[in-house]
């Protein structure tokens, strides 16, 4: 199966994140295929590379920036939503990168599933 | 899911897309990003459908004075979604009679449906994205 995965909401203050991070993990366990994941709304702050959580906590963003490097999956930011929060080039955690909403939709167009996480 | 509906690859596969919006317009983001999605896929020439319910219906009410917030009046871009050949517009009936909203106080026509026609509607889409 080939997925498209949309995180909506912010990490931290919402589960989306952490639920999107844990299926995209045991997918692509199965075998499956993530074709992209795409950060929209508050979500374009998954991407926030100064976000120091507390050492106790998980670390969404280093998570993410992690998953990326094993997998090679495509960690992608709306660069409109992106903008509007003060997330640009200068500050994206590794693994990430800064596209259109283009992005999206070709996304959902070649991929069997698209999983939205967010309310 | 069908075969037809199974990715081949490329954007030349038309795909239905339904946008489900459940939020009011200026207390959330959420109306106004929703709606900038809604132009991409047009522009990627999808099948583009559009849904509102909960209180996403007070989106398409018509006079939004949203300035004496600083915010952007988007309920006109409503209007101009037909330029975008996105003219397949639902609203849902209980969603509608829950906040005594009636045709008559709408921006734009839209198609009236019940709750469990919604769900069809949802159930036949090959993409839905939702807010």
């Amino acid at each position: 199966m080939k997925y498209a995965i949309v995180v909506n909401e912010g990490p931290f203050n919402h589960q989306a994140s952490d639920s999107a991070y844990h299926f995209v993990k045991h997918a692509l366990a199965k075998g499956h295929e993530v074709l992209r994941v795409f950060f929209y709304y508050d979500g374009v702050h998954n991407g926030n590379k100064h976000s120091a959580p507390q050492s106790d906590d998980r670390n969404i963003v280093k998570r993410w920036s992690q998953l990326a490097e094993t997998n090679q999956i495509d960690l992608t930011i709306c660069v409109a939503a992106g903008l509007r929060r003060g997330i640009v080039d200068d500050i994206l955690a590794p693994g990430f990168r800064i596209s259109g909403l283009g992005q999206l939709i070709e996304a959902c167009i070649d991929a069997n599933r698209t999983v939205v996480f967010g309310d | 899911m069908t075969d037809a509906t199974e990715a081949s690859g490329g954007t030349s596969v038309t795909k239905r897309f339904l946008y489900v919006n459940r939020k009011a317009p200026y207390g959330t983001v959420y109306a106004i990003e929703v709606l900038e999605m809604i132009l991409i896929a047009a522009m990627f020439e999808q099948d583009v459908h559009v849904a509102f319910l909960d209180d996403g219906v007070y989106q398409l009410r018509k006079g939004q004075t949203p300035a004496v917030l600083e915010m952007k009046d988007f309920s006109k871009t409503y209007r101009a979604l037909e330029d975008y050949g996105v003219e397949k517009i639902y609203l849902e009936k209980e969603s509608m009679e829950e906040r005594g909203l009636t045709a008559d106080d709408l921006v734009i026509p839209a198609a009236v449906l019940e709750r469990k026609d919604m769900i069809s509607l949802m159930d036949s889409m090959d993409v839905v994205l939702s807010a």
